[in-house]
C-alpha cells in the first residue's frame, strides 16, 4: 500500500511538471495552429534560470519568479522573431521551431555550461513526511501544489475572464473572433507569453526534483508534452491536466512493475487514445 | 450611402471569385443580394468583412475606405457579421457568447443587448444554456443578436433560413425586418419568397459579377430575370 501511495505520488509530481510544459504547448497549438517545437527549450531554459538564481540570491521563489520571467522574455523573441513570419505554414514552423529548438538549447551551454549542472532544494523543502509506514517526499507535495494552483488559475482566467472567453472562442473559430472585434495577433502573442511562462515555471520546479540538469532535457521532456497534448485533446487545457497524470501516473507504475514497459506504455496510450478517440480525451468542439 | 462596393475583385487562391463588384446600400434599409449557389455571394459578404481580402477595388463604408484593414479593424468601424455557418462556439453559454462579443460593455451596448433579449426572449430564457443545446432557428437568432450588439449600423447577414423549418423562417424574416428600425442589413439569401417580403433593394449575381440591381418590387414584377438567374418563376 505504501508503495502504491508513493508511486502515485511520485507519479503526480511528474504528471504536473509535464502538465505546465504541455498545457502552453495545447494553447499555441490550439490556437494558432503552431506546432511549438521549441517549447521544450523553454523549459530548460526555466531549469537553468531557476539554479543559477537559486545559486545568486539565495531565494527559491525569487528563482522561480525570476526564471518565469527569463521565459517570457525568451517566448516573446521567440513568438515574433521566428513565428510570426510563419504563421499558416505547418513545414516552415516544424523546420524554424526545430531549429530554433537546437540553437536555444546550444545557448543554454554557452550561457552555463556543456556539461550537467547540480541542482539543489533549498532546505525547507528537503525532507519527507511520514504517515505511520507511508514516506512522501515533500518537495514532490510542493510540486503538486503549484501545479494545483496553476491549474485553478489557468482554469479560472479560461472560464471565468473575457480574456479566457477570446482564448477558447480562437481555439474554436479564429475568424468568428476577428469578425467580433477582437485582435487575435495580441491574443496569440498573450497566449505564447503565458505557454512560455508556464514551460519556464516546470523548468525550474522539474530542476530540484531531478538534481541535475543539462542543456538537452528540453527535447526529452518536449516529446512526453507532446504525448501529452495529443491525449489530453489539441487545445485544451483540462485534457492536458488529465493526460499529464495518466502519463506520469502510468510512467511511474510501469517503471516500477514492469520497468521494460516503462517507455513503450505512453506511446501505448497514445495510441490507444488515437484509435478510440481521435481528437483526444477532451479535443476542442467547434 | 452606408456602404459602397466599387469594383472589387477577388481571389481565392487561383480562383477569381468576385469580378468587379459594385453595389451600394442604403442607410437604414434592407438590401437583399440573390443569387445561385456559387455565384460569389458569400465571397463578397467575407470581401467586406476582410476575410477574403479584395485585391482590386474600394470598399466604403459611411465614406471611409475600409478595403484593406483587417477584420477586426472593420468589425470595430461597426459592421456586425453572421456567416452562414452561424459561427456559433457550442461550448459557450449564451451569455458567455454576449461577454465575449460585447467590446465595450457600455450603456450603449447593454441597451441593444437588452433590445436584442426582448426581441429574441428565447436567448433571455436560455442565458445560461450552452449554446450547442439550443435549436437551429434560437442559434441563429443568437449569431443575429451577436452581430447586432457590437456593430453600429450595419449587418451582414448570409443565409439565415438555410436549414430551418419554414415556420421559423417566416419568423426570423419577421424579426430582420423589425431590425430595420435601429440598424441596416445587406442580407445573403436564396428564399426569394421571404426575403422579397423584408428587402426594399436587391443585387442579383451570376458568376461573381452583380448582374442585376434595383427596387426589390422591379424584381418581384420581373419572371422572366428571375427564372434565368434563380430558377423560379
Amino acid at each position: 500500500m505504501d508503495v502504491a501511495i508513493n508511486l502515485l505520488v511520485n507519479g503526480l509530481a511528474t504528471g504536473i511538471l509535464i502538465f505546465l510544459l504541455a498545457s502552453g504547448l495545447t494553447l499555441i497549438f490550439g490556437l494558432m495552429s503552431v506546432l511549438n517545437f521549441a517549447h521544450g527549450g523553454l523549459f530548460a531554459w526555466g531549469a537553468f534560470a531557476g539554479v543559477w538564481l537559486f545559486g545568486l540570491t539565495d531565494s527559491f521563489l525569487l528563482a522561480i519568479v525570476g526564471a518565469v520571467v527569463i521565459g517570457m522574455l525568451l517566448g516573446f523573441v521567440l513568438e515574433r522573431v521566428l513565428i510570426r513570419p510563419v504563421y499558416g505554414d505547418h513545414i516552415q514552423q516544424l523546420l524554424v521551431t526545430l531549429g530554433g529548438m537546437l540553437v536555444i538549447s546550444e545557448l543554454l551551454k554557452v550561457f552555463w555550461s556543456p556539461n550537467p549542472i547540480r541542482a539543489v532544494l533549498p532546505d525547507y523543502l528537503q525532507g519527507s513526511i511520514e504517515f505511520g509506514d507511508i514516506i512522501l517526499i515533500t518537495y514532490r507535495l510542493f510540486v503538486i501544489a503549484v501545479g494545483v494552483v496553476v491549474y485553478l488559475g489557468l482554469h479560472l482566467l479560461l472560464t471565468r475572464t473575457r480574456l479566457g472567453l477570446i482564448v477558447r472562442a480562437g481555439v474554436i473559430d479564429k475568424e468568428m473572433v476577428q469578425a467580433l472585434g477582437i485582435n487575435i495577433k495580441q491574443v496569440f502573442t498573450f497566449v505564447f507569453l503565458l505557454g512560455a511562462g508556464m514551460a519556464a515555471l516546470g523548468g525550474s520546479l522539474l530542476a530540484p526534483y531531478s538534481g541535475v540538469i543539462f542543456a538537452e532535457m528540453g527535447m526529452q521532456y518536449a516529446i512526453l508534452a507532446f504525448i501529452v497534448v495529443i491525449v489530453g485533446g489539441m487545445g485544451s487545457v483540462q485534457g492536458s491536466m488529465v493526460a499529464a497524470i495518466l502519463v506520469g501516473v502510468l510512467g511511474s507504475f510501469m517503471a516500477y512493475f514492469v520497468p521494460e514497459l516503462s517507455l513503450a506504455v505512453n506511446m501505448l496510450l497514445m495510441l490507444a487514445v488515437l484509435l478510440i478517440k481521435p481528437s483526444g480525451l477532451f479535443g476542442a468542439k467547434g | 450611402m452606408m456602404l459602397q462596393l466599387d469594383q472589387i475583385e477577388t481571389y481565392l487562391d487561383q480562383f477569381h471569385i468576385l469580378q468587379g463588384v459594385s453595389l451600394s446600400v442604403q442607410a437604414g434599409s434592407i438590401t437583399v443580394l440573390f443569387g445561385r449557389n456559387g455565384a460569389g455571394k458569400t465571397t463578397t459578404l467575407r470581401s467586406i468583412m476582410g476575410l477574403a481580402p479584395i485585391r482590386h477595388g474600394q470598399i466604403r463604408y459611411r465614406g471611409e475606405e475600409i478595403g484593406h484593414l483587417s477584420t477586426y479593424s472593420i468589425a470595430r468601424k461597426g459592421i456586425g457579421y453572421v456567416p452562414e455557418n452561424q459561427g456559433i462556439f457550442h461550448d459557450f453559454t449564451v451569455e458567455e457568447t454576449f461577454r465575449l462579443a460585447m467590446q465595450k460593455n457600455d450603456d450603449e451596448q447593454k441597451e441593444k443587448l437588452a433590445w436584442m433579449l426582448d426581441l429574441f426572449p428565447d436567448l433571455r430564457h436560455y442565458w445560461k444554456k450552452k449554446s450547442g443545446h439550443l435549436s437551429g432557428g434560437q442559434k441563429q437568432m443568437l449569431a443575429i443578436a451577436r452581430a447586432y450588439v457590437n456593430s453600429n449600423g450595419l449587418l451582414l447577414i448570409d443565409e439565415p433560413s438555410k436549414g430551418l423549418a419554414p415556420i421559423m423562417v417566416e419568423k426570423l424574416m419577421f424579426h430582420i425586418e423589425s431590425m430595420k428600425q435601429k440598424t441596416t442589413v445587406l442580407l445573403v439569401e436564396q428564399n426569394f419568397m421571404m426575403a422579397s417580403m423584408i428587402g426594399e433593394q436587391y443585387y442579383l449575381m451570376d458568376e461573381g459579377k452583380i448582374v442585376r440591381g434595383g427596387a426589390m418590387q422591379e424584381l418581384k414584377d420581373d419572371a422572366d430575370t428571375r427564372q434565368k438567374y434563380l430558377g423560379i418563376a
